[in-house]
């Protein structure tokens, strides 16, 4: 290529100032966010930015922990910035929190602080004052039926969120809405999108936690017409151990991690429960070994010790869930379903195979956002626990959704999402230890 | 698939007969249902061919298109629909009770509603169908239909559109009413054929469930439980008696087009009323009960609206609409669950299986616990049972309790066999707890993570203020001549 290509911080920083210039000559501006891509830098530095302007903002975020992180980032960025907290009467304010923002059930309770956060939820009882401007935060993950909730509420709004995430979802049928341009299932940007098509989007092009052996899988099957590089080059961030191995499979797997950045530890072919005993073993195993070998993370911020506290185990059920607490996981490291591991990051993740054991392929394992979730929370690697076979149920089950009219098709396919990765993973696979 | 269901299903093929899922009804079941059967003319969206329907095992009543093809024809046959299920429905309107609230006026509601059985979920999507090509036409104009067309029209709308709303029991499908109480040795798509359904729960004497079920395959036997038909009958009986209608319409011509249709619908029809008695040999659950009181409640509401001239329901909801019917539509369905779950021990083991909810022994008690001072003291009695079931809860979890059920705990500790509530909610203002509010030790307990409890929605706008993300404001609905066109009617 001719022309050096700008530098990962030039570009994003870039794309940066031209939202904040869309943001006074557009009613709303939509801005893309793949995983680790500055999303809350950049949800923090435009609320200082309308902040100075002296008209009040309000942030709407999804649930109780993203408003709280929030917070913590608003007070490091901007001092002294008074900000407000809408809670509801049972929320108990976290050490972290306090201190930084008033905590009020209701508006007048805050004071009269330029930046009022709150859940989409705690939002729709806020009253009905108007606010000349607004954030929503994790706009992707939010249901339309909230927005409409709260849209009254604000004249001009900055959505942000991460297209690739879960989409929200309901526990009733909603066929008879399908196809509807506000279809109340339909993320917020997706309705917002659909009535205001002139609207503009931006799109963060760098992930900071990715790194470079991951940020292309992830960005080509999630992402295939929108990508984002890594913010580091291969080599640049190093994951090795300080306590030797024993050479069984557990070690193998953990290794090959350390040095591709991806590992597929994969046992035998089986249909099996959800909760399959032998899976969610190595899934706990694997964790406990890898603290045994003592992991040091090399990146750009220095050399840092991979506490347990920096690792994950990702499923996509509760169960699933509580199988895995319940084999035993090292204390402290997190382990969790995709939609709870949204927004979070890790420096290894080890993450149960979504379709593992299954005999069928439903919407639901099919979801690329569910994948996308489990397979992009790390900064160093990620070692993904599988059945053998799954390449196979993928080619028996290929999606059989109904096409229904006038809704837009969506993109990725969940189930070229899934081969995508997998063929990936395929050059990285470490054969199970044989049962004892 | 609970793994529970999924072992019932096991057991059912294992044994050739089928299981229960659950020990009582939870569904109500009229005293004098509607039974409805209709059935489609193969290749057409919504050309009604036949509808056998009525409240009498012994005397259904039959009606044929014998050209489903001629609109005219359509609209009678909806005329004679009509004449049928209108006074059935408009019998429940006579007779009403005060519902007293607190805090509000006190209201009318019919002391009983009517109660629509179709064969399955394909008829229930046909009944909405024939509900949208018949509400928006006209008693006057081109293609004047008689006045009651319209108006059976928006009934069977309501009917359809209420069945979509969990838990409702105004128009059930047979086939989905069975599958919740009874496993069988078969795939969930083959459970949607009515026969072979009955087949597995009731089978003859002498016969296994899956026997049954396997005859039952035989379109000659039983015949498809529509609205499609078998497409050996559609070719071989039916087209040409069609035929011969189109040659000499008469009544000679339409007769041989009733007889035909008449054996397809007559299996159906006597498997709906033995769908109806193995029903009703469930006892009631308590929570189906209360969902019927508000089905009443939502039945009355609506035939108040169409006696005051309410517009015919709309072909879609608008933004503001859509958003409010899914928030009923998630209470209900939040409600329906806890309660299935409290009015069943089989229902609620499939909780306890993914430790959602625990039964025990109740080993401590402590039911003078209290917090707070003075006029801010409340009673919060603590327990700790002893279970053997696998306990996945976290501390602070809601629990709700069958036994007791005004009442919510909240749990405190999980340690291994021995899980530590507190009750917080449904104690009352006494200084003491009143006797057998709070169990004793030695007590069997069961408490779930499920809340039955009503939460008001937080307020939509008015959908004349629907904002710019969703549009802005709908135009105003104005009557005109073209509603009812359609792509496919």
């Amino acid at each position: 290529m001719i022309g050096a290509m700008p530098s990962p911080a030039a570009e994003a920083a870039a794309v940066v100032d031209a939202v904040l210039d869309d943001l006074p000559r557009h009613r709303g501006v939509v801005v893309d966010s793949p995983p680790g891509a500055g999303k809350s830098t950049l949800v923090v530095r435009a609320a200082g930015h309308l902040a100075e302007s002296g008209e009040p903002l309000m942030i709407v975020a999804q649930t109780n922990e993203q408003v709280d992180d929030l917070i913590v980032r608003l007070a490091e960025e901007h001092p002294g910035l008074p900000v407000g907290r809408l809670s509801a009467s049972d929320y108990v304010v976290p050490a972290r929190v306090m201190g930084k923002a008033a905590v009020g059930t209701k508006l007048p309770e805050l004071g009269d602080p330029a930046v009022v956060v709150a859940t989409a939820d705690k939002w729709a009882w806020a009253g009905d004052r108007t606010w000349p401007w607004a954030i929503v935060d994790e706009a992707y993950q939010m249901r339309s039926d909230k927005l409409l909730r709260v849209a009254g509420m604000f004249e001009r709004a900055l959505f942000v969120g991460d297209p690739g995430q879960l989409d929200p979802f309901s526990v009733v049928d909603g066929d008879r809405w399908a196809g509807l341009s506000w279809d109340p299932l339909q993320s917020a940007v997706a309705v917002l999108l659909r009535h205001n098509p002139d609207l503009p989007v931006h799109r963060l092009p760098v992930s900071w936690r990715l790194p470079a052996s991951a940020a292309p899988v992830v960005s080509e099957a999630f992402y295939p017409f929108t990508g984002f590089r890594a913010g580091t080059e291969p080599g640049e961030r190093r994951l090795v151990f300080r306590a030797g191995g024993m050479r069984t499979a557990y070690d193998r797997a953990l290794e090959e991690a350390a040095s591709g950045g991806w590992a597929l530890y994969e046992l035998p072919s089986r249909h099996t429960l959800r909760t399959d005993a032998e899976a969610v073993q190595a899934a706990a195993l694997l964790a406990t070994r890898l603290v045994q070998r003592a992991p040091v993370a090399i990146s750009e911020r220095g050399e840092r010790p991979v506490t347990a506290e920096r690792i994950a185990i990702g499923a996509a059920h509760r169960d699933q869930v509580a199988a895995i607490l319940a084999a035993g996981p090292p204390p402290g490291v997190t382990v969790d379903t995709a939609n709870r591991l949204q927004g979070r990051e890790y420096d290894v993740t080890i993450v149960l195979h979504p379709l593992s054991g299954r005999r069928d392929a439903t919407a639901f394992h099919l979801e690329s956002g569910r994948l996308c979730v489990l397979t992009s929370r790390h900064r160093h690697a990620c070692v993904v626990v599988a059945r053998a076979g799954i390449p196979e149920l993928l080619d028996a089950h290929p999606s059989a959704e109904p096409v229904r009219l006038n809704v837009p098709v969506k993109f990725p396919d969940g189930w070229e999402a899934n081969q995508a990765v997998l063929a990936h993973l395929a050059g990285h696979r470490v054969e199970a230890a044989p049962l004892r | 698939m609970s793994t529970l269901a999924a072992l019932a299903r096991l057991r059912a093929v294992r044994t050739g007969t089928a299981q229960r899922l659950a020990t009582v009804r939870h569904c109500h079941l009229s005293e004098r249902p509607m039974v409805f059967i209709p059935l489609r003319l193969a290749g057409e969206a919504a050309a009604p061919l036949a509808a056998m329907v009525g409240t009498d095992p012994g005397h259904p009543h039959l009606l044929v298109v014998p050209q489903p093809r001629d609109r005219d024809l359509r609209f009678a046959f909806a005329a004679e629909l009509a004449e049928i299920v209108l006074p059935y429905v408009e019998g429940f309107l006579k007779e009403t009770e005060t519902v007293e609230r607190r805090g509000a006026e006190p209201y009318e509601r019919c002391a009983d509603a009517p109660q629509l059985l179709v064969p399955g979920r394909s008829a229930l999507a046909f009944t909405l169908l024939l509900g949208r090509s018949t509400r928006f036409r006209r008693a006057e104009g081109p293609h004047a239909v008689h006045p009651s067309v319209p108006i059976l029209g928006r009934w069977l709308t309501f009917f359809a559109q209420r069945a979509r709303h969990p838990g409702s029991a105004l128009l059930l499908a047979a086939t989905e009413a069975l599958s919740l109480h009874w496993a069988t040795g078969q795939s969930a798509l083959e459970d949607a054929n009515l026969a072979s359904l009955i087949g597995w729960i009731d089978p003859p004497p002498g016969t296994t469930g899956a026997d049954a079920a396997r005859e039952a395959e035989d379109p000659l036997v039983w015949p498809p439980a529509g609205p499609a038909t078998d497409p050996g009958f559609d070719a071989e009986v039916l087209a040409p008696a069609i035929r011969a209608y189109e040659e000499a319409p008469g009544e000679r011509a339409a007769a041989r087009v009733a007889e035909a249709v008449r054996t397809q619908l007559d299996p159906t029809w006597r498997l709906m009323w033995r769908a109806v008695d193995l029903l009703r040999g469930l006892p009631e659950g308590r929570g189906a009960s209360a969902r019927w009181e508000t089905d009443r409640g939502s039945f009355t509401a609506f035939a108040e609206q169409l006696a005051e001239g309410g517009p015919p329901q709309p072909k879609h909801d608008g933004a503001v609409a859509a958003a409010s019917r899914l928030a009923r539509m998630e209470r209900a369905q939040a409600s329906y669950d806890a309660q299935r779950a409290y009015d069943d021990p089989l229902v609620m083991a499939a909780y306890r299986l993914t430790g959602e909810a625990f039964t025990g022994t109740v080993v401590a008690s402590d039911p003078a616990n209290a917090e707070g001072e003075g006029r801010g003291r409340k009673l919060r009695p603590l327990l700790t049972v002893r279970t053997g079931d696998p306990v996945r809860l976290a501390t602070g979890t809601k629990l709700g309790t069958p036994d007791r059920r005004g009442q919510q705990a909240e749990v405190v500790e999980v340690d291994g066999e021995l899980v530590t509530l507190k009750i917080v909610k449904g104690m009352g203002r006494g200084k003491v707890a009143t006797p057998g509010a709070v169990p004793e030790v030695g007590d069997q307990v069961c408490y779930a993570a499920l809340s039955d409890e009503y939460q008001p929605p937080a307020s939509l706008p008015a959908p004349e203020e629907t904002p710019w993300t969703h549009g802005g404001p709908p135009p105003e609905y104005v009557p005109s001549t073209e509603d009812d066109q359609e792509e496919w009617s």
